[in-house]
């Protein structure tokens, strides 16, 4: 953890003063993306960590961990993409009332160029029409980004960078499904979620995090489900069956053995997070977002400057 | 821990099992879907395969002042893409290697046995790892299909990798998607 604080207050220090809020601006969302792409969140790296000691030693899962932790250290150290698959670039941002949200819109495309350009992001931005990559990872829908409004007097930007290998595995369900004998209740929800995880091995790099929602349309299901991604790994949903369902999740998806790659192991999935939304009486449907262990997601402060106040995970 | 140096044969792979951990030192040619493609549709392959190992990854290389290229990002992609060809490289080719993530399907596995040639799995994501283990880029083939899509020849030290597709016709893959079944059974 030494490193990352230390890697930070560089960065700092040589921030200067005199910079304009636009310039600013963009001197910290890079810093935001450089950190997201380079550095997994305290709360996942807790829990790689975790579930690596949990391994039973020199058994192929505890190789699999061993270098998943190893890769963390190295991308750290170096500065360097964790993986160079640096997915699709999704920013959630807050901010107070009266704040102008197409100039912002201008800036974080412009840091996203830049942060491409100095190699924290891959050229990852293809056009589906015309099989086209600019380069500069914008384009139609890219970067996705989502405004919205809060009380606080301050703006706070959340990135999460989402792989493609995981995004494949993600998931929607539509209940009832026979096939499943999953029912329009919670056990039913529980059942789709297992499956997803089951169809899921080998695949998108686990152990996975699984973000959850249950209800919704199809878009906004898909939506909440990869929003409760923000959550740190270690929280408490303060709603008491989707906290039980979280729990359940988790435990029975690490008795299937699976485990890291696939190899066989304790762990298959590090964590579930799980809301939910009003549906209408015809459907129900349950998303699941699939995110790999190179988890990538932090957040910022801003002050009134634009410069980077405060680390949010 | 087990080795597997260069240069590679068939009879040193058939000595590896599935779940064997080993370190592979030696030469690696990366080769995704453009090249399986290319060579499925009858195209000679413009580096001589046989005894080498095919690694399923795009890297992400710079080239410095003087020419001289550098891998910095290099982890496996999802082999099961080039299922449909993987076995006619193996027999037409004489590779007795192939890195990837994920696995591949029965066609290639049947190849495996037939011809002496093992799946070995790379830690998906670990691409800082991975590139580390890089020791030099010796060439550079197909280089139209694109960076990422181009044959590298690669020199590796002690690049690591699980054996999770033998010669001798055993899947880790297959075992693990059985035995999570069953346990997939009690817990639904
Ligand atoms: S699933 Fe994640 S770790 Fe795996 S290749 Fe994709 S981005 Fe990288």
């Amino acid at each position: 953890m030494t490193k990352k604080v230390a890697a930070k207050k560089v960065a700092k220090k040589v921030s200067p003063k005199k910079l304009d809020s636009k310039q600013q601006t963009i001197e910290s969302l890079i810093e935001l993306i450089r950190i997201t792409s380079t550095v997994v969140p305290n709360d996942v790296f807790k829990t790689i960590e975790a579930a690596a000691k949990n391994e039973v030693k020199n058994t192929t899962a505890d190789y699999a961990m061993g270098i998943i932790k190893q890769n963390i250290d190295l991308a750290k150290y170096k500065s360097q993409p964790l993986c160079q698959d640096t997915g699709t670039v999704i920013f959630y941002i807050y901010h107070p009332p009266g704040f102008h949200q197409t100039p912002f819109k201008e800036l974080i495309k412009k840091s996203v160029t830049l942060a491409t350009k100095k190699g924290y992001l891959r050229q990852n931005s293809v056009n589906s029409l015309t099989g086209e990559n600019a380069g500069t990872n914008l384009g139609e829908g890219h970067p996705s980004i989502h405004f919205y409004e809060h009380k606080s007097k301050e703006v706070e930007v959340k990135l999460v960078l989402k792989g493609g290998g995981c995004e494949n595995v993600s998931a929607q369900y539509s209940l009832p499904d026979t096939g499943l004998s999953a029912g329009r209740d919670l056990d039913g929800v529980r059942k789709v979620i297992i499956d997803a995880i089951h169809k899921a091995q080998g695949k998108g790099c686990g152990p996975g995090a699984l973000g959850v929602c249950i209800g919704g349309d199809r878009a906004d299901s898909a939506y909440y489900a990869k929003k409760q991604l923000l959550r740190k790994l270690d929280d408490k949903n303060p709603h008491k069956d989707l906290a039980a369902l979280e729990k359940d999740i988790v435990e029975t998806c690490n008795k299937l053995g699976i485990g890291p790659m696939g190899f066989g192991g304790k762990t298959t999935l590090l964590s579930c997070k799980a809301t939910h939304a009003n549906r209408v009486p015809a459907s129900f449907f349950v998303s699941i977002s699939y995110m790999c262990w190179a988890f990538r997601r932090q957040g910022v402060v801003l002050n009134k400057n634009f410069a980077i106040k405060k680390w949010l995970y | 821990m087990k080795k597997l140096n260069y240069p590679f044969s068939p009879e040193a792979v058939r000595e590896l099992k599935v779940g064997d951990m080993v370190l592979i030192t030696g030469k690696l040619f990366t080769g995704r879907d453009a090249v399986h493609k290319y060579i499925h549709d009858g195209n000679k392959p413009p580096v001589d395969l046989k005894n080498q190992i095919i690694y399923h990854c795009g890297p992400v290389t710079m080239k410095d002042k003087n020419g001289k290229w550098t891998v910095t990002a290099a982890g496996p992609t999802t082999s099961i893409r080039e299922e449909p060809y993987q076995w006619e490289v193996i027999r037409d080719y004489g590779i007795v290697g192939v890195i990837g993530k994920g696995g591949m399907g029965q066609k290639t596995l049947d190849a495996c046995k037939e011809h002496g040639c093992v799946y070995f799995h790379a830690i998906g994501g670990a691409a800082q790892v991975l590139a580390e283990k890089i020791k030099s880029v010796d060439g550079l083939y197909l280089e139209e299909f694109g960076l990422p899509e181009a044959i590298w020849e690669l020199s590796v030290e002690e690049f690591p990798v699980v054996v999770t597709m033998d010669a001798h016709g055993n899947s880790l893959h297959k075992e693990v998607e059985a035995s999570s079944k069953e346990i997939l059974k009690t817990v639904m």
